[in-house]
């Protein structure tokens, strides 16, 4: 490796733990969300390097953007309940004595997690089933030529299952708190600007183009589910924060299909593959480029409105009513 | 002859582009109002961006890379300006009084 190289992977290992620190103990959360973003960048950063640009395009898109944006608005819908209060301080103060009980209650047991979390690693038995060779072959016999694709899919679909799982959970988790619908979060002047609508609608088709392409590339080179998903969520979010997409998404019986319709392809497929071959999500012979492509397909629709959906959403501006 | 033209032409390039990356930072640490930040942030994307990526594209080999690197270019031309744009107005609207020298 290059010396510079060198020099890069030394900063980019150096400035995770700081950011990550610095993100938890600030006590401004406009700050500490910046910072979360940051960190998000640079992890990003951190994978390519680490030859892994799948993880990469994952942290970039939805780790540091769609995560930061929904903080954000978060942020931005409790400081405007704050703002009432007066109790504010100008200059919040990242350093701020704690009494050493919460001092000890917080070390105590996060040493002993990372004890514990370093002793699982230290001492893993050797893996049962050889998976890079395994995905190597099955790479060979070109199902999916792209290996964390056939990883993703073809051998760790419960995973990729679960996950789709977590997010149509996150989506009715949020829909329940009874949260009230965004209206704009920016305020008026930049909402009707003419300016954001025009790069609304260059951005627009340029999204679409590659959150299809990812999905398609997915198959065989970094890209796939969801990243595409990531994307066309972004431009979701777009819309939404535009004003063009709020009235038209509600909560109505094609939204909730529309969610759904990710998780349910995938349990289809699960289970039909269960009564074909006896395995579920085992597929089966000759039809896995097929079905992992189908699934890919629904699970991106999906993300990419749960994203939305998530994103339609501000936190209340007033305990008690009176908003 | 002709490939360590190229790469001195690449280097000229990039380190140009880290010059303006580096002025964009000293401004965006110095300047004294959100104006004058974005300003110097804007400069330093869309020049600095854009040398480096001439300084890359002309070391990759490939038209079709060099097109790439041009379009990513212009899109983040186009969203700098608008978020830039944005951010602006959004401070001119709230009150945040714009610098003057004393």
């Amino acid at each position: 490796m290059s010396f510079a190289g060198l020099v890069l992977d030394g900063l980019l290992a150096l400035s995770l733990p700081v950011l990550a620190w610095r993100a938890l103990s600030a006590r401004d959360l406009y700050r500490a969300v910046i910072l979360f973003i940051t960190f998000g960048v640079i992890l990003a950063l951190a994978w390519a390097r680490l030859g892994a640009p799948d993880i990469a395009l994952a942290e970039a898109a939805i780790g540091a953007g769609i995560t930061g944006a929904l903080l954000l608005n978060t942020v931005g819908g409790l400081s405007r309940k704050n703002d009432k209060d007066d109790e504010r301080p100008d200059e919040p103060t990242d350093r701020v004595g704690r009494p050493w009980r919460t001092r000890l209650a917080v070390t105590v047991p996060v040493t002993i997690l990372a004890g514990g979390l370093a002793w699982a690693v230290l001492s893993f038995p050797a893996p049962v089933v050889d998976m890079p060779s395994l995905v190597g072959e099955a790479v060979a016999e070109g199902e999916v030529s792209h290996p964390v694709t056939a990883v993703l899919l073809d051998y760790r679909s419960y995973d990729t299952f679960l996950e789709i799982g977590v997010l149509l959970l996150a989506a009715l988790c949020v829909w329940s708190l009874g949260l009230s619908a965004v209206r704009s979060t920016a305020p008026e002047a930049v909402s009707g600007s003419p300016v954001l609508a025009g790069f609304v609608r260059l951005l627009a088709p340029a999204m679409v183009v590659s959150g299809v392409y990812l999905l398609w590339a997915g198959t065989s080179q970094p890209g796939g589910a969801f990243q595409a998903g990531a994307v066309l969520g972004a431009l979701g979010v777009v819309m939404v924060l535009t004003g063009l997409l709020v009235p038209s998404l509600g909560r109505g019986g094609v939204v909730r299909a529309g969610l759904a319709l990710g998780f349910a392809v995938f349990l289809l497929v699960g289970v039909v593959s269960m009564l074909a071959t006896g395995g579920f999500l085992a597929y089966p012979e000759g039809f896995e480029y097929g079905l992992i492509l189908a699934i890919e397909f629904f699970l991106t629709f999906s993300i990419a409105l749960t994203l939305t959906a998530l994103f339609t959403t501000v936190p209340p501006r007033e305990k008690g009513g009176g908003a | 002859m002709i490939p360590a033209l190229i790469n001195a032409a690449s280097m000229f390039f990039v380190v140009a582009g880290a010059f303006f990356f580096l002025a964009g930072t000293v401004g965006l640490l110095r300047f004294p109002d959100v104006y004058t930040r974005l300003h110097s942030l804007t400069k330093a994307d869309n020049t600095g961006l854009g040398l480096m990526m001439v300084g890359l594209a002309i070391q990759s080999g490939s038209i079709l890379v060099a097109l790439k690197m041009a379009l990513a270019w212009l899109f983040v031309l186009v969203s700098g300006a608008t978020a830039a744009h944005l951010i602006s107005t959004t401070a001119l609207k709230s009150g945040l009084r714009i610098w003057r020298k004393e």
